[in-house]
């Protein structure tokens, strides 16, 4: 009898382990499958355009073996923008992973719960009621951001801070940084408003270097911080009382999480403007490619990647006559998926 | 923490009505709230941007000379923005007491649902690739965006387990206006001349709006109003629960497609007028409801009144502190609704309601 008892739980004991072994076995063959697809839109992105580059000669302009033209439209013009996109792609990706599965709702990325809205907001100020441009707009959006997410999170504090009260707060927050771009829109004559509105839809249009070498310093500090507290999700994930009683520091692990996804997006939106969809379909793509209950940072930063930089393409060469900003072709196809999406997680009675 | 104002304790079926408001002190409240309308309303009227003297003002309604500047900013912006600020707040009072009847969810309001961005993204399609320009045409666009958002909203928020719980709603809502949203855009983007018609529009506003368009939706709002003020019943039985509301009689498809109905209409003839304005439909139903407590025959007309109140007081208010530009209607009710709206998410047992 104990024996048999001890048989069958060491064969569950191994079946666990069977499974657990082959999820992970699924989990690198889908990130090693997600990378592949990021490189060939990354080349592709590099040598489709007006002047279309072989990809040898792609490989001749990057290494400095080939003409003066060749070079300075691969390194000068498309490089920067295919780099911009893959890690603005990236951050908002592992952003909108980090907050679904904080707050254990799909829909409650920051695009959502009012982050996005306003680091946009404070971009606006910044070039329609400030006058300034460059950096200067991309320190506005992350100082949106970052006091934006400490409004939300202080007005939803009460004994700590739920989930629920979180979204709902930032839903109301998000509406008022709606309203805030709105009014500055309309302050403006319509020229500037324009130009405003191109921002705000988010576009990969004249990424520098500059802009590159901000970005890839921001990410390179921020997604290693990200993978590191990610490691607290799956103890988070638990709830917060059994988290509390497994001895995890609830609140403040929550709250480095918080901080670090909030500037993930931050420093995206900087960079590329508030790019809608990207962090929200992200995680979900990334977990049914995966499937199981796990968290999915990696894969969810490799789907945002790649969805960038197609998007991105598709934006510029889909129509032969007009180019659409990368945040329109997001907003265009994401639509639609979000409807579906919101069919299915709700169904599954995961919807909040 | 007051009791859910819905809570079936109140059983509106059973006259007499509750002792603590007797039914002459009612009628007082909205007689009150008549005479409001009116104060908002004449100050709508005489104050502004450009100081106009009272006898102005009266010698531009009574006797009015076309060829006089003062005369003509009387009646063809403040009178067209204070009648337009009327029917827009009526409706989207009415909307807003038949979304949270129906869905029975504290926080429903036409706008956090994206029901008015749905309609606002059917009027900017039909303006920018239909080329329709007069109201008559574009509103049955409102009404199709409008009707759609709502079907599709409610029921992404209502699948699953527990049903439709205000988050799930709400973040429903939420996601399909940004949806919605960025496609307004991308279409503005392609299309500079609807954009800087429209820019204003997609804020909020009741200003630059033609008289003749409001008076082509003026009817629709009407007939969604006295169906939404016949809907008390309805919406009383409704709030009991499905079961015993059929229990009691009550045919309960039937009640939500009529109340869905006057909701849609009013919402797509509101923002038809002023464009998508959120937090009305949210903020009004509240107040009224903490006069007359919960029986729908009375927070109704109590809404009808209020919201025009509210909206043109926030109207006025933006009027005033951006002196000498003006804060539109819209985007003032965000900066009123959204607190409003923070504070019932504090409320502690909101998720129980």
């Amino acid at each position: 009898m104990t024996t048999a008892t001890n048989n069958h739980s060491r064969s569950v004991a191994h079946h666990g382990d069977l499974s657990r072994r082959r999820h992970h076995h699924r989990v690198a063959t889908v990130c090693v499958a997600l990378l592949g697809a990021c490189g060939v839109a990354f080349g592709a992105a590099l040598s489709i355009g007006d002047v279309d580059v072989s990809l040898t000669a792609v490989l001749g302009a990057l290494t400095g073996n080939a003409d003066d033209g060749t070079t300075y439209i691969v390194q000068q013009l498309r490089l920067p923008r295919a780099l911009v996109a893959v890690m603005a792609g990236a951050a908002l990706g592992l952003s909108g992973a980090v907050f679904q599965s904080l707050l254990r709702n799909p829909l409650a990325s920051p695009d959502i719960i009012g982050i996005t809205p306003g680091a946009a907001a404070a971009a606006v100020i910044a070039l329609l009621v400030l006058g300034l441009d460059g950096y200067a707009v991309s320190v506005a959006a992350v100082a949106g951001a970052l006091g934006v997410t400490a409004t939300i999170y202080g007005l939803a504090w009460r004994h700590g801070v739920s989930g629920y009260r979180l979204v709902l707060v930032g839903i109301a927050v998000a509406a008022v940084m709606t309203s805030v771009v709105s009014y500055c829109l309309t302050r403006s004559d319509v020229y500037e408003a324009r130009q405003a509105l191109g921002w705000l839809a988010g576009s990969l249009n004249a990424k520098t270097w500059p802009t590159v070498q901000i970005l890839a310093s921001a990410v390179a500090i921020l997604i290693p911080l990200a993978l590191l507290a990610g490691r607290q999700l799956r103890v988070l994930l638990l709830g917060d009382d059994t988290a509390r009683a497994l001895g995890a520091p609830v609140e403040r692990a929550r709250l480095a999480l918080i901080a670090v996804a909030v500037g993930l997006a931050a420093v995206a939106t900087a960079a590329a403007g508030p790019v809608v969809f990207v962090a929200f379909v992200s995680g979900p793509i990334a977990r049914r490619l995966i499937g199981g209950d796990g968290t999915t940072l990696v894969p969810a930063a490799l789907v945002g990647a790649l969805i960038m930089t197609s998007a991105d393409l598709a934006g510029q060469h889909a129509l032969p006559t007009l180019q659409l900003p990368v945040g329109v072709v997001t907003a265009i196809v994401g639509a639609p998926y979000l409807l579906w999406l919101l069919t299915v997680t709700n169904r599954a009675g995961r919807g909040g | 923490m007051t009791p859910h104002p819905l809570a079936p304790s109140a059983r509106p079926q059973a006259a007499p009505p509750p002792p603590a408001h007797p039914r002459r002190r009612l009628f007082l409240g909205l007689a009150g709230l008549g005479a409001a309308v009116v104060v908002v309303s004449v100050a709508s009227l005489f104050l502004g941007g450009r100081s106009i003297d009272a006898g102005t003002v009266v010698d531009a309604l009574l006797r009015h000379d076309p060829t006089n500047s003062d005369h003509r900013v009387v009646t063809d912006l403040r009178l067209t923005r204070t009648i337009a600020g009327l029917l827009v707040g009526a409706a989207l009072g009415l909307a807003g007491v038949i979304m949270q009847g129906v869905t029975r969810n504290p926080l429903a309001d036409p706008g956090l649902l994206g029901v008015n961005a749905g309609a606002a993204l059917a009027v900017v399609c039909a303006i920018s690739v239909f080329g329709i320009t007069s109201a008559f045409g574009y509103i049955w666009f409102a009404f199709a965006g409008a009707a759609a958002t709502a079907v599709l909203v409610y029921a992404i928020g209502a699948m699953g387990r527990d049903g439709a719980t205000p988050v799930k709603l709400a973040l429903a809502g939420a996601a399909m206006t940004t949806a919605l949203t960025s496609i307004t855009t991308a279409i503005l983007l392609a299309d500079t001349a609807t954009f800087n018609e429209h820019r204003f529009w997609t804020v909020g506003s009741l200003v630059g709006r033609r008289l003749d368009l409001i008076v082509q939706v003026a009817p629709f709002i009407a007939v969604g109003a006295v169906v939404a003020l016949l809907a008390g019943r309805l919406l009383n039985g409704l709030s009991l629960g499905e079961d015993t509301a059929r229990a009691l009689g009550q045919h309960v498809g039937r009640s939500r497609v009529v109340c869905t109905g006057a909701a849609v209409v009013l919402c797509g003839a509101a923002t038809a007028i002023a464009g998508p304005i959120w937090f009305v439909g949210l903020v009004v139903p509240h107040i009224a409801r903490q006069i007359t407590g919960p029986d729908h025959r009375w927070v109704l007309p109590y809404s009808l009144l209020i919201a025009p109140v509210l909206v043109l007081a926030a109207d006025l208010a933006g009027r005033v502190v951006a002196r000498p530009g003006e804060l539109q209607v819209g985007i003032t009710l965000a900066f009123i609704g959204a607190p409003f709206f923070i504070v019932l998410v504090r409320r502690r047992r909101l998720r129980e309601l």
